[in-house]
């Protein structure tokens, strides 16, 4: 697939993204469109797993740790077959398997998330099933930097390096913002590289809108043998969309009319 | 009266059943939070260093590992006291293990008020009543060995979810090891239809010492092990009501959300009403003591539970 695709796909699904969220009346559009040119690169470019393979015991394993983006790990999962997208069309509607959260009802998600702080322990589990097992799957895991707060993480993330786990790769979805403000302004996480680095990861950083910087970074993981990998995506909450880009408020707003058609047109120019 | 004779600790029985299924499966893994020796897991760990996942001191992650492991197919023991266990990580089994049925076994170990005089930090008198509301986890509380040892058999085999408190202190054996044994399906111990102690775990023998106590006083109780807390055995709770004349529930736990409530909310929805006591931990500071000490200040004992039955009984 050449860069021109897929960045076209990205545009597709920040449309989608919009489109269902504002259809449900429901969602968390900030994050969601911050974190979807993170899974476009690993669902397009990654990740060794399709519908087909689904029960493989040796597909690699995506945990979206920050379940409440679900709506942007919807529309890849659909464009990647795992369900026909017109499933979307009952996203957290009566009786829905397409929740506001992940869950195992829907084909292709591998664990239910939603409560901050569990998908790098479950993760680390997983790795360490890999290891056990003499599988070369990887496991990759979407953490939002709001998140990183819960305590359970810090856990999660000293037993990935006591295991020397380096088919562990986190990714933090760094927009800098939370419901509240400004992550540093919540609980300031920084420094992030040093904190994860004393914790025995190799850690990365890389714009998390850049296609070919993430494809590339990704793409050399393990960072280095026998450790954990972190890459930091320093993102844009709200990305694509001029008047929901960098706004606290829009961390689960829903568009109006007026601003679902603009931000539709938007994207249409883009 | 009946003596009945000691067995060994519900703990050793445990770790000794896990360490069989080890040797027979490969896909038997142990999780442990620095909790290998209290575990009595010290010779699982010699015989399997590879089967045994130390996590250190760190429960919220301890389960989440456990869940991880135990969706790959494995059959994953995560072993930890209960007190830590089912409090600090109820959102891990609430969420990692039953929400997405993960199957994993939940041993929480020396529970109820088996750490005795090290005081409520460490007392797991809520696990009952935290775990009831959760769905898609059985909860068990093993009276004796026999039992213990057909509760992990159980526990391995099931494809859900299932948390097992286990005790401490070396427990009578109770049980005819002949008995059939099944999640969800309550044992009698001794026959009888004055009363019924209803009782589960480590308090199923001071039930059955109140039952000897009251047979020399011409009455005669019946004692039901409800090994399974969760899904409860109906159908042998209104068994026991219909032919018995009160009902006396016996648990290490608080009188709030456990094996008692439980029971009463069955009979009161059946339409069942007879004389029915909850016998447990009050809601209060609990006393400082050693585990049978504790249980003696609130009348889990032989003595004290046959003083509740009778006063009961005066009452029908």
């Amino acid at each position: 697939m050449q860069r021109i695709e897929i960045q076209k796909k990205s545009i597709e699904y920040r449309k989608k993204i919009l489109t269902y969220i504002k259809k449900a009346n429901a969602g968390h559009t900030g994050g969601s469109l911050s974190c979807i040119d993170i899974l476009n690169v690993l669902y397009n470019r990654i990740l060794n797993v399709s519908p087909e393979k689904f029960s493989d015991p040796n597909r690699d394993r995506y945990i979206q740790s920050k379940g409440h983006s679900v709506e942007a790990l919807y529309v890849v999962l659909a464009d990647r077959g795992f369900f026909p997208e017109s499933d979307l069309e009952t996203l957290c509607q009566y009786q829905s398997h397409y929740v506001g959260h992940p869950t195992r009802k829907v084909h292709g998600i591998e664990q239910n998330t939603g409560a901050l702080g569990h998908g790098l322990s479950i993760s680390v589990g997983l790795a360490i099933a890999g290891k056990k097992d003499r599988l070369n799957y990887r496991v990759f895991t979407l953490l939002g930097d709001g998140e990183l707060v819960e305590g359970s993480n810090w856990e999660a993330a000293l037993t990935a390096s006591h295991y020397d786990l380096d088919n562990l790769i986190a990714i933090v979805d760094r927009n800098a913002l939370q419901i509240t403000g400004k992550t540093k302004d919540v609980c300031n996480t920084e420094p992030l590289v040093q904190k994860f680095e004393a914790f025995g990861w190799l850690v990365q950083c890389v714009d998390g809108h850049d296609f070919d910087a993430m494809e590339r970074t990704l793409q050399s993981v393990p960072f280095e043998k026998s450790r954990p990998s972190l890459l930091i995506a320093n993102t844009v909450k709200g990305k694509g969309i001029s008047f929901i880009e960098n706004i606290a408020n829009w961390h689960h707003k829903v568009p109006s009319d007026e601003q679902f058609d603009l931000a539709m047109k938007e994207l249409e120019d883009t | 009266m009946k003596q009945f004779e000691l067995g060994t600790e519900n703990l050793k029985i445990f770790s000794a059943t896990v360490q069989e299924l080890a040797e027979r499966d490969k896909s038997v893994y142990v999780v442990t939070s620095d909790s290998r020796g209290s575990g009595r897991l010290v010779s699982f760990g010699d015989a399997f260093p590879d089967r045994i996942i130390e996590v250190g001191i760190a429960e919220q992650n301890l389960v989440g590992i456990a869940a991880g492991l135990a969706s790959t197919g494995k059959i994953v023991f995560v072993v930890s006291p209960a007190c830590f266990l089912t409090a600090r990580a109820l959102e891990q089994i609430k969420n990692d293990a039953a929400y997405s049925d993960n199957p994993v076994k939940v041993i929480g170990i020396s529970a109820g008020v088996s750490y005795g005089a090290l005081g409520s930090t460490h007392h797991a008198i809520h696990d009952f009543a935290a775990l009831r509301a959760i769905h898609n986890i059985d909860i068990i509380a093993p009276a004796d060995n026999f039992e213990t040892q057909q509760a992990i058999l159980a526990a391995a085999k099931t494809e859900h979810p299932v948390y097992v408190r286990l005790g401490k202190r070396p427990m009578e054996h109770l049980v005819d090891p002949e008995t059939p044994f099944q999640i969800g399906k309550a044992i009698q111990i001794r026959d009888g239809s004055d009363v019924a102690f209803v009782a589960c775990g480590e308090t199923v023998y001071q039930a059955a010492e109140a039952a000897e106590l009251l047979s020399t006083n011409g009455i005669q109780a019946r004692v039901i092990s409800m090994h399974t807390i969760k899904p409860l055995d109906r159908e042998c709770l209104l068994k026991t009501a219909r032919e018995c004349k009160a009902i006396v529930t016996v648990e290490e736990h608080s009188i709030f959300g456990g094996l008692g409530e439980a029971c009463a909310s069955v009979l009161l929805q059946t339409g069942l009403s007879l004389p029915f006591k909850i016998v447990g931990i009050p809601d209060e500071y609990t006393i400082t003591g050693k585990q049978l000490e504790i249980f003696s200040h609130y009348d889990i004992s032989g003595k004290g539970l046959a003083g509740i039955a009778k006063s009961l009984l005066s009452k029908w």
